[in-house]
């Protein structure tokens, strides 16, 4: 007995201690007040499902992007005579480099499998709906930057399919009208991709990019927190609250009991990634391209350049869009801006669609049919671009005469790039015409 | 929306094509027979660095491979040194070649490349079917040809133990017509270990990495369990 | 769902929060009879495993900045032959990137060593970082007539120039060794240092074992005879 007194004793002497040290701090710095504010005692709706591990997972690929890039910034060397050599030697020399390289090659694409969940989840929850615009257009402008980063860092290996790639996109911004070749020659700093480029590529990768992306994941994180998050049934947890707390009828802190549950999610996250990693990095092709492993020759274009996955649904919108055929007698000549704009507005539409949907539910769960319709149609046109982005236009062969030979593989493409744009530009039609369901007052499920 | 109706329709037909196998590096009208590829195998490895350093080596480089890491396929510093380094060179040192990069261009029109990730690049496969595919072709600069690569600049280093093929262009088959110093069969082993050496050189930690794998598998699956455990107890308060 | 579990949610909270008064921990849940050991056991067994998890990820990260198989390939033993060493004479080769002199030393020279022991800081090389054991007596050598030397002063870093013959422009005191030209350093013929120099200590004998007569082994250690 007296043992245990003794111990006791022990105890509240060390928590007298901690709690002493915490006061310190709190007076110097709002420790104590930050916590509760995004953590105990944040109120999250308790109807949160599958969907939404993605947003904590995303930072978690952040985080060990950052780490990882900044060991295999330790070795890698940006120059074109070094880089493809230096890359090796982190393959084989540097002890576990082939770990943390795999982890960071891996990680690039698991960043953008996490985000595109992430982001389909905002669609169909309606989570970029008032009062989340802001949310959601710091989150565009986090996937833009993620875009930019993948960019850049993709030609820092400085095989045939980082400097191809390089290329064939910084030609893109030639399409522009009058000041376009102007402004490629501008990024390349030379007159073709070189080791000026790979060097200004390396500090927007690995300086200039992060910066801003954390930033924006603050902005983010922030504006989520001063509104509140979003759920499945897409209604305001915050209309209903208990009249002597304040706190919201369906609302939980976050910690513990998302902290817990979002550590499950990371937990099958990295036996996903690890199984990737550690079994097929390469995967098949689409993560690590087996171009790749040779050398950048400016010489020699590979028989066949695809971008990297996550980039092929707006390559194919790229390729689908004809060109612009020229204007003789105006003396305007035939330009590929049409595709190039296509390609660019296939991206930043995203950041409309809070006005766009025009629907008085926020939640697919109460949307009709009409709705639903359309976000499949979308679905599987992003999907269908996708694949057809990472094959040449001549895969599924050409149709005969009566069409104008034209290659089946563009041709469809351009039926789903219609139907890609359709789902936003109809949008505010169809989420008016839609039959929607009535919501229910508090959150189900 | 008949329209649209009818594009679905359309579309609909093309999906079959594209569940077909995509296309590789190669060309994908060419059959590439499957390759040996055990690197577990470490006789057969052995075997594979020793006709690598004594047929391919000597135009070939492999930079970014050192002499050292053949003690992870089971060599001894001594085997190494005694049989493969050549005079001069170290033992941590990569496996260069000493003939210079001008100078081959000029004797083969293209410098040989460097073969350190050349099966990540092409494939197993395609290695190996390249290298039992070579024939006689008088129309050529070198005097050969290869079916996996048409207009190789490299003649046929291994002529010796192969023998001649020839190639005939209608039914698209090779033939053995003059027998080199080893059989068919002693042939495809010796290639095969070659293939295996290349395979394994393009990524020494390969079998580190997939060992390691099942037990960071394993103690994620562990992992699982306790956090899974922990969410329920926590979480049965709320439902 | 509906009422029964915000009721449930609700107690969860109450008690949530009063754990919080207590201390900010958990600390006291063991005189609390409603003491969730699910909640406990399960967060310590998660913490102690995760824990592991994260150091084990950390080895990798950390070992990547160990020396590379590159590093260690340049920083491998050097072999010299050492049978072109004419007597009086020395060499110097690279060794991680190092001078190190081989001295061949005459019998003059090496007799010269015993004889000036009050003007060196530490004549009998106490300090033991500065030579292996083997190495620990009167020529600092494993041969006599061989002295092999780090030729990296004590002091700043700079390489000592070689000033093997007596006298000549280092004075008649000079009895030969080595004289450091950013500050003055003066060292014998076995890398001893002479009182009233800025280096502190006597320069380093490098690990060294002879191969055969004329191979001598740079960076690796002559097993010694116990």
């Amino acid at each position: 007995m007296t043992n245990k007194n003794v111990i006791k004793q022990n105890k509240s002497a060390g928590a007298n201690l901690l709690e002493n040290g915490l006061n310190w701090v709190d007076e110097r710095f709002p420790l104590t007040s930050n916590i509760k504010a995004h953590l105990t005692e944040y109120y999250t709706p308790k109807n949160f499902n599958f969907w939404y591990y993605f947003g904590s997972l995303s930072l978690l690929v952040l985080v060990l992007q950052i780490l990882t890039g900044i060991f295999l910034t330790m070795h890698y060397k940006p120059d074109a005579e070094l880089a493809f050599g230096s890359v090796e030697y982190i393959m084989r020399d540097v002890p576990w480099g082939w770990l943390i390289r795999y982890m960071h090659s891996t990680g690039a694409s698991m960043f953008f499998i996490v985000v595109y969940m992430h982001m389909f989840r905002g669609i169909i929850y309606g989570s970029y709906r008032t009062p989340r615009e802001l949310i959601w257009l710091f989150g565009v402008g986090i996937f833009l930057c993620l875009m930019g980063e993948a960019f850049f860092g993709y030609l820092l290996p400085w095989g045939q399919m980082s400097y191809w790639g390089a290329q064939v996109i910084v030609n893109l911004f030639s399409a522009i009208p009058f000041i376009g070749p102007d402004v490629s020659e501008w990024l390349r700093g030379d007159y073709l991709v070189s080791d000026a480029t790979l060097n200004r590529f390396f500090a927007f990768h690995v300086i200039a990019l992060p910066f801003v992306l954390v930033g924006l994941v603050a902005a983010h994180i922030i504006a989520l927190h001063e509104v509140g998050s979003n759920n499945p049934d897409g209604i305001e947890i915050k209309k209903l609250k208990d009249k002597e707390t304040g706190i919201p009828l369906d609302g939980i802190p976050f910690h513990p009991y998302y902290t817990v549950k979002d550590i499950v999610g990371v937990v099958v996250f990295l036996m996903v990634f690890s199984t990737v990693i550690f079994f097929a990095p390469e995967m098949g092709g689409y993560f690590l391209e087996a171009n790749n492993f040779v050398p950048a020759n400016p010489l020699v274009t590979p028989a066949h350049i695809a971008p990297v996955w996550y980039f092929t649904p707006y390559y194919s919108i790229l390729r689908a869009v004809p060109p612009f055929p020229g204007v003789g007698f105006l003396g305007i000549p035939p330009s590929l801006f049409p595709g190039v704009a296509a390609m660019g507005l296939s991206v930043m539409v995203f950041a409309l669609l809070p006005w766009l949907d025009k629907s008085p539910v926020k939640s697919i769960r109460y949307r009709g049919t009409l709705y639903k319709k359309w976000l499949a149609a979308f679905v599987v046109s992003f999907v269908v671009l996708g694949y057809l982005g990472t094959e040449p236009s001549n895969i599924w062969g050409q149709f005969g005469a009566y069409l104008g030979n034209a290659d089946r593989a563009t041709v469809v493409a351009r039926f789903f790039t219609i139907v890609y744009f359709a789902f936003f530009i109809l949008m505010p039609w169809y989420t008016k015409k839609d039959k929607t369901l009535p919501v229910p007052e508090r959150v189900t499920g | 929306m008949k329209y649209i109706i009818k594009k679905v329709l359309l579309v609909c037909a093309f999906l079959p094509s594209m569940l077909l196998p995509q296309a590789g590096f190669a060309n994908e009208d060419i059959h590439l027979e499957s390759a040996p590829i055990d690197a577990s195998n470490h006789e057969s490895l052995q075997r594979g660095a020793k006709t690598f350093v004594n047929y391919c080596l000597n135009c070939h480089s492999a930079n970014y491979m050192r002499y050292n890491r053949l003690l992870d396929i089971g060599l001894s510093e001594k085997q190494i040194k005694d049989n493969l380094l050549f005079a001069g060179d170290k033992i941590g040192d990569p496996m260069k070649v000493a003939m210079n990069k001008a100078d081959a261009k000029k004797w083969f029109g293209v410098a040989p490349p460097d073969l350190s990730v050349e099966v990540r690049a092409r494939g197993a496969d395609w290695v190996y079917s390249y290298l039992r595919s070579f024939y006689r072709d008088p129309d050529s600069a070198t005097g050969w040809n290869n079916v996996v690569y048409p207009k190789v600049a490299m003649p046929h280093v291994l002529y010796e133990l192969q023998g001649e093929q020839q190639f005939d262009h209608e039914t698209h088959e090779l033939t053995l017509v003059k027998p080199g110093k080893l059989s068919a069969t002693e042939y495809d082993t010796l290639v095969g270990d070659l293939t295996n050496f290349l395979a394994y050189m393009s990524e020494p930690a390969k079998q580190q990495r997939n060992h390691m794998g099942w037990f960071v598998l394993l103690f994620l699956g562990v992992l699982l369990v306790l956090t899974y455990k922990l969410k329920k107890a926590y979480w049965k308060d709320i439902h | 769902m509906g009422e029964v579990s915000y009721l449930d949610h609700e107690d969860s909270m109450a008690e949530n929060r009063s754990d919080k008064h207590q201390d900010g921990s958990h600390a006291n849940s063991e005189s609390n009879p409603n003491v969730d050991l699910d909640k406990r056991n399960f967060l310590i067994a998660s913490s102690v495993v995760g824990a592991i998890g994260c150091a084990a990820v950390a080895v990798p990260f950390v070992k990547s900045m160990t020396p590379s198989e590159r590093a260690k390939a340049a920083g491998a033993p050097v072999e010299v032959d050492i049978s072109k060493i004419a007597p009086g004479t020395m060499m110097t080769v690279e060794w991680r990137g190092k001078p190190v002199w081989i001295i061949n030393r005459t019998a003059e020279m090496t007799a010269e060593l015993g004889k000036h022991d009050a003007q060196l800081t530490d004549p009998s090389c106490e300090v033991t970082s500065q030579q292996p054991s083997y190495c620990k007596n009167a020529d600092r050598s494993i041969k006599p007539d061989l002295a092999v030397i780090v030729g990296i002063c004590t002091h700043l870093g700079c390489s000592p120039s070689a000033k093997l013959q007596p006298k000549g422009d280092m004075g008649d005191t000079w009895s030969g060794g080595f004289f450091c030209p950013c500050h003055g350093s003066k060292f014998d013929l076995a890398g001893r240092v002479f009182k009233g120099s800025p280096a502190p200590i006597n320069l380093v004998v490098p690990p060294h074992k002879y191969l055969t007569d004329n191979t001598l082994l740079i960076g690796v250690d002559t097993e010694e005879k116990a």
